[in-house]
């Protein structure tokens, strides 16, 4: 583990908990550290590319990390979601910063 | 039944640069799309947005892009089976393939070159427990023809841009339209919103917000919708209604293509990528998106280099044996099927006194 890389826990869709270390200096988004652990098979996340524009990479923030504000796109991507809760996030708009450090999240369903 | 030598399945950025390759080999292409439009992803989810890793241009729009394509290989002639989904392939004892859409249209080549990026764009369905039973009862995810809600009473949920368009649209042809969003505000192009409160105002859209429809009532086919509507206190009401008209974007799927006999590997058609990027099926090419192979990258340049190459096998399988060298356009321009030539200006061989 380098310098720069953060720790993180992400629940799969099949109920798994991973420890995953994320690097803070790849531009890397939550729905990337996803795709890379292969955490839930292409196709089903990140369809969109990473624009707020699918919600296949929604997911239930459940640590009480301080998160990026919530952008327009993201709030209205979410609005039109389907198994929406008040904890969800795109993690496509999640940034890997050392401000995530201990971030816990759990992948919402695929819809 | 439409004939043609090289099937394409997917007319986004991979399946129309085809044509253009194809066509320099002489060979024509036909292209299914389960879109009503050319262009893929980069017409359906992003067509005002900039791509900056297309070779020689240092930004394009996604839609530009789709433009150029079409324009790049118009000589060649494509023919277009829009709007329907590839749906079944026989193998013909000529070695030849036959696929049939979803509506029926049959079309056979030699070579069939499946470039259908993440699949087929299918429309999100809401998550209300007896909807499938109402599906073509009444609930549609499409509009196909406005007509059929002339005079009738509509209900429509979603907050993007087709929920906002064609709540418009039916306002001058339905009896009632209520748009219904989970929240207060909507995404779409400012206009679209402007003209919806406008209509609210004149009181021919009805507008709720923030609610959800959580259920569809009627004895066979819709004849109204539960709504949950959250402001100040929840409550429940029933709208009435002829149709409900869900518009929640859409969703790729892979779809019937995973059920022809290929080599499936994380949602993506195993190819030979040493090679021609041919399927385990000889005849059936995978580019673009929808292929893997090791160090696969989902990116256009990638899926341009793939139809070029499979444009190559697929010269060689139509015409055994037959001589063929690579040509340059600059040196030997383009003949399109339309009679139209191509070419670079000859130079001028004229002595400087």
């Amino acid at each position: 583990m380098e310098e720069q890389d953060i720790n993180i826990k992400i629940t799969d869709r099949d109920g798994v908990t991973h420890d995953v270390v994320a690097p803070t200096d790849m531009a890397m988004n939550l729905m990337e550290v996803v795709r890379s652990y292969e955490l839930a098979p292409e196709g089903t996340i990140g369809v969109c590319g990473g624009m707020a524009m699918c919600a296949s990479c929604q997911c239930y923030v459940e640590s009480d990390t301080e998160l990026p504000e919530m952008q327009d796109d993201e709030e209205a991507m979410l609005s039109e979601a389907f198994n929406v809760k008040d904890n969800s996030r795109l993690g496509c708009q999640i940034q890997m910063t050392p401000e995530m450090e201990g971030l816990i999240v759990t992948l919402a369903p695929e819809s | 039944m439409i004939k043609t030598d090289i099937l394409i399945i997917g007319a986004g950025p991979t399946g129309l640069f085809t044509v253009f390759e194809a066509g320099l080999l002489k060979l024509k292409c036909h292209l299914i799309d389960a879109l009503p439009q050319a262009g893929g992803q980069c017409s359906e989810l992003y067509p005002k947005k900039p791509i900056y890793d297309i070779p020689g241009f240092p930004e394009i729009l996604a839609g530009d892009l789709t433009k150029n394509l079409l324009e790049q290989s118009k000589q060649f002639e494509p023919g277009f089976t829009m709007g329907e989904r590839a749906e079944t392939i026989e193998k013909q004892e000529d070695g030849s393939f036959i696929v049939t859409t979803n509506k029926g249209t049959k079309h056979q080549a030699p070579i069939v070159a499946i470039a259908g990026g993440l699949g087929s764009f299918e429309p999100r369905k809401p998550l209300i427990s007896n909807i499938a039973s109402f599906e073509d009862n009444g609930v549609d995810y499409f509009i196909k023809d406005p007509e059929v809600y002339r005079d009738k009473r509509v209900v429509i949920s979603g907050g993007g841009d087709s929920a906002l368009d064609w709540s418009i649209f039916l306002a001058d042809i339905a009896s009632e339209v209520t748009l219904i969003h989970r929240r207060n505000e909507f995404r779409g192009a400012l206009d679209s919103v402007e003209k919806v409160q406008e209509l609210k105002s004149k009181g021919k859209i009805t507008l709720i917000t923030p609610a959800e429809v959580v259920n569809v009532i009627g004895n066979g086919k819709v004849e109204g919708v539960v709504v949950a509507q959250s402001q100040h206190i929840e409550k429940e009401f029933i709208v009435e209604a002829d149709h409900f008209i869900p518009l929640f974007g859409l969703s790729p799927k892979l779809g019937p293509i995973g059920n022809w006999g290929l080599e499936i590997e994380k949602n993506a058609i195993k190819v030979d990528n040493a090679l021609d990027y041919q399927t385990n099926i000889p005849g059936i090419f995978a580019i673009g998106d929808v292929n893997t192979y090791p160090g696969k990258l989902k990116l256009i340049l990638c899926g341009f280099h793939e139809a070029t190459l499979m444009c190559q096998a697929a010269y060689k399988i139509i015409n055994p044996g037959k001589k063929y060298v690579l040509k340059y356009t600059t040196v030997s321009g383009i003949d399109g099927f339309d009679g139209s030539r191509k070419e670079s200006p000859k130079a001028v061989v004229k002595a400087i006194n």
